[in-house]
């Protein structure tokens, strides 16, 4: 079975035995996109991102990708990190302090036998924006600017699936705001897989198509973003970030300043975008932005108000509160996180036809 | 002033220190790399055998050396049956003494630079594709150059330093054995102070000149 499963994507089934920590996952991801594998610090996540890598060597193991197998104990497999066609970034740069930026730059690029035309040098080192970089040493350089660095280093092997182990977990608020466009970007233009390690749910919603949800060496669960990040079952992991990631296009810019996403259960109005109508987005909102009502008021000040049906009840940590699931008309989950007081008020229950008021959105490049 | 003998020992005092230095450079590189990175159990008796000049008086290791490289030790059965004959009272006896006697200073500041820089820097040259080998020397060794730096100078200094060890392993031959402290030694024993003092003086001189080059390094490390 999984040797079928391996000829698309990646196949991986880990199992490690350490003294204080335990590891036993088995995975199937899909070839393209980004893979977030999210999990709070201590739940075995960067583990298997370097069981990916070859870094460590899980005792039981079988891990091949779109159809080679990189590592199968049972027959005493494995293929060394060298071998692998990886690019790695950590998460703290770890640039050669003892080479110039060009020389970081070129250091897996030659190894590849690849010249600066055949790696796209020009391209890789426009995309992270490191042009004014390249004649200067390592020691100068901002954190932001040496995780740029380390990226373009390992983009620059041409590896046929990147994997990066929080990169933006040892920057500050700044530097993050600074990397992340700089990581849609690879989202959107690179056609390899990517597999994502972070325990920030803000940088999970950007960026990830997928999750992979880790605590305490074991998958809790997997599946595509929205589904995944909504599900009531798995609220308690995500605390206040509990909400759904919509895939919508911009639809039409306003005379009145404001812009108007549309998916396929109706629109959202937001505050004017830079992007141009067709743009397609992503726009993640979350469950404490959204209350329910039974009628549709037209004397209220929020504009985006969805017809819904709600579909299922579940637990918070939040105390008092309580979260729901609903329906929208075009098939699009929402979820909602509203009092206790208030759902047994309105006699909130499966099936029951609401109003979904939604207060606020964060929208991401597609 | 300087005699000739004196001319005679600094030279081979000189010799021997830079022929010493270049073996322990090659001999204790991959000993000081083994210990750096092994979880193996042996890491802390031989860590301990490494250090033992440290703390052993000079006529020990010359004792034991000498009974090693005698007709009936081991190395000079193994001399023997090279064709070297035995190796007390020759320049190669002493450069073998020697390199035993300085090998903690030069393994010292190399295994310590190894273990600073940590794993990281080879598991990143090993994601871009660099064998063992390659990042070994790619990445390991530019990245502990200042600990090869401090090892070379201190290797250098403590052999041009040594007494004890090569008078018993080496005695007093001119132009063969006879180092400079051992010049020294003897410029006192017949009561030659003023040859005693410009050795002993250019010695003194040479040794602090080492440790302020040293001690100024680390300094500019620090700050950049």
């Amino acid at each position: 079975m999984h040797e079928a499963a391996a000829r698309n994507g990646i196949t991986a089934r880990f199992g490690l035995d350490f003294p204080s920590f335990a590891l036993d996952v088995d995975l199937v991801l899909p070839a393209r996109g980004v893979t977030a594998i999210f999990g709070p610090s201590g739940s075995g996540k960067t583990t298997v991102l370097r069981c990916v890598a070859g870094l460590e060597r899980a005792t039981t193991g079988f891990l091949a990708y779109d159809g080679q197998v990189w590592q199968d104990e049972a027959r005493r497999v494995f293929v060394p990190t060298h071998r692998r066609p990886i690019g790695v970034v950590f998460q703290e740069a770890s640039l050669f302090q003892h080479l110039s930026v060009m020389g970081n730059l070129k250091y897996g690029m030659t190894r590849a036998g690849l010249s600066p035309e055949q790696a796209g040098l020009d391209a890789i080192v426009a995309l992270l924006g490191i042009e004014h970089l390249l004649a200067r040493g390592t020691k100068t350089l901002s954190g932001g600017e040496r995780q740029r660095i380390a990226i373009a280093r390992a983009l620059l092997r041409r590896p046929r699936l990147l994997l990066m182990d929080e990169p933006l977990a040892a920057l500050d608020l700044k530097r993050k705001s600074e990397i992340l466009p700089y990581l849609e970007r690879l989202h959107d233009e690179l056609d390899i897989p990517i597999l994502y390690v972070s325990h920030a749910p803000e940088e999970v919603a950007r960026l990830a198509d997928h999750l992979v949800l880790m605590d305490g060496g074991k998958v809790i669960a997997q599946g595509p973003l929205s589904e995944t990040m909504g599900r009531l079952d798995l609220a308690s992991r995500f605390a206040d970030d509990v909400s759904v990631v919509l895939p919508v296009t911009i639809g039409a810019h306003d005379d009145d300043d404001l812009t108007r996403l549309d998916f396929a259960s109706g629109a959202i109005v937001v505050g004017r975008r830079p992007e141009p109508v067709g743009r397609k987005l992503r726009c993640r909102i979350r469950a404490r932005d959204v209350s329910l009502s039974l009628g549709n008021h037209a004397d209220m000040s929020i504009v985006n108000i969805l017809p819904a049906t709600v579909t299922a009840l579940g637990e918070t940590p939040v105390p008092g509160h309580i979260l729901v699931e609903t329906a929208l008309s075009g098939g699009e989950r929402l979820v909602a996180r509203i009092t206790k007081r208030s759902s047994t008020q309105l006699g909130i229950r499966p099936g029951v036809p609401v109003y979904a008021q939604v207060k606020a959105v964060a929208l991401f490049g597609e | 002033m300087l005699t000739g003998d004196d001319v005679q020992a600094i030279l081979l005092t000189l010799r021997l220190a830079a022929t010493t230095v270049a073996l322990l450079l090659l001999i204790g590189t991959p000993i000081a790399w083994w210990l750096a990175r092994t979880k193996s159990r042996l890491k802390g008796p031989v860590g301990a055998l490494v250090a033992l000049p440290l703390v052993l008086p000079p006529t020990v290791i010359g004792f034991y050396m000498l009974v090693a490289m005698g007709p009936w030790g081991p190395i000079g059965k193994l001399s023997s049956a090279l064709g070297l004959g035995t190796l007390p009272f020759t320049f190669t006896g002493i450069v073998i003494a020697s390199v035993v006697y300085s090998m903690p200073f030069v393994v010292q500041p190399i295994q310590n630079a190894f273990e600073a820089m940590g794993n990281r820097p080879l598991e990143v040259a090993a994601t871009l594709g660099a064998n063992p080998v390659s990042a070994f020397f790619t990445v390991a060794l530019p990245l502990a150059r200042p600990g090869f730096v401090t090892a070379t100078i201190l290797g250098f200094a403590h052999t041009v330093g040594e007494f004890g060890v090569v008078l018993m392993v080496g005695g007093n031959i001119p132009g063969k054995t006879r180092l400079i402290s051992v010049q020294i030694y003897d410029h006192v024993e017949a009561m030659e102070y003023a040859n005693a003092h410009w050795l002993a003086g250019g010695m003194l001189v040479f040794s602090f000149l080492v440790l302020l080059a040293l001690y100024s390094r680390r300094k500019d490390r620090v700050d950049a």
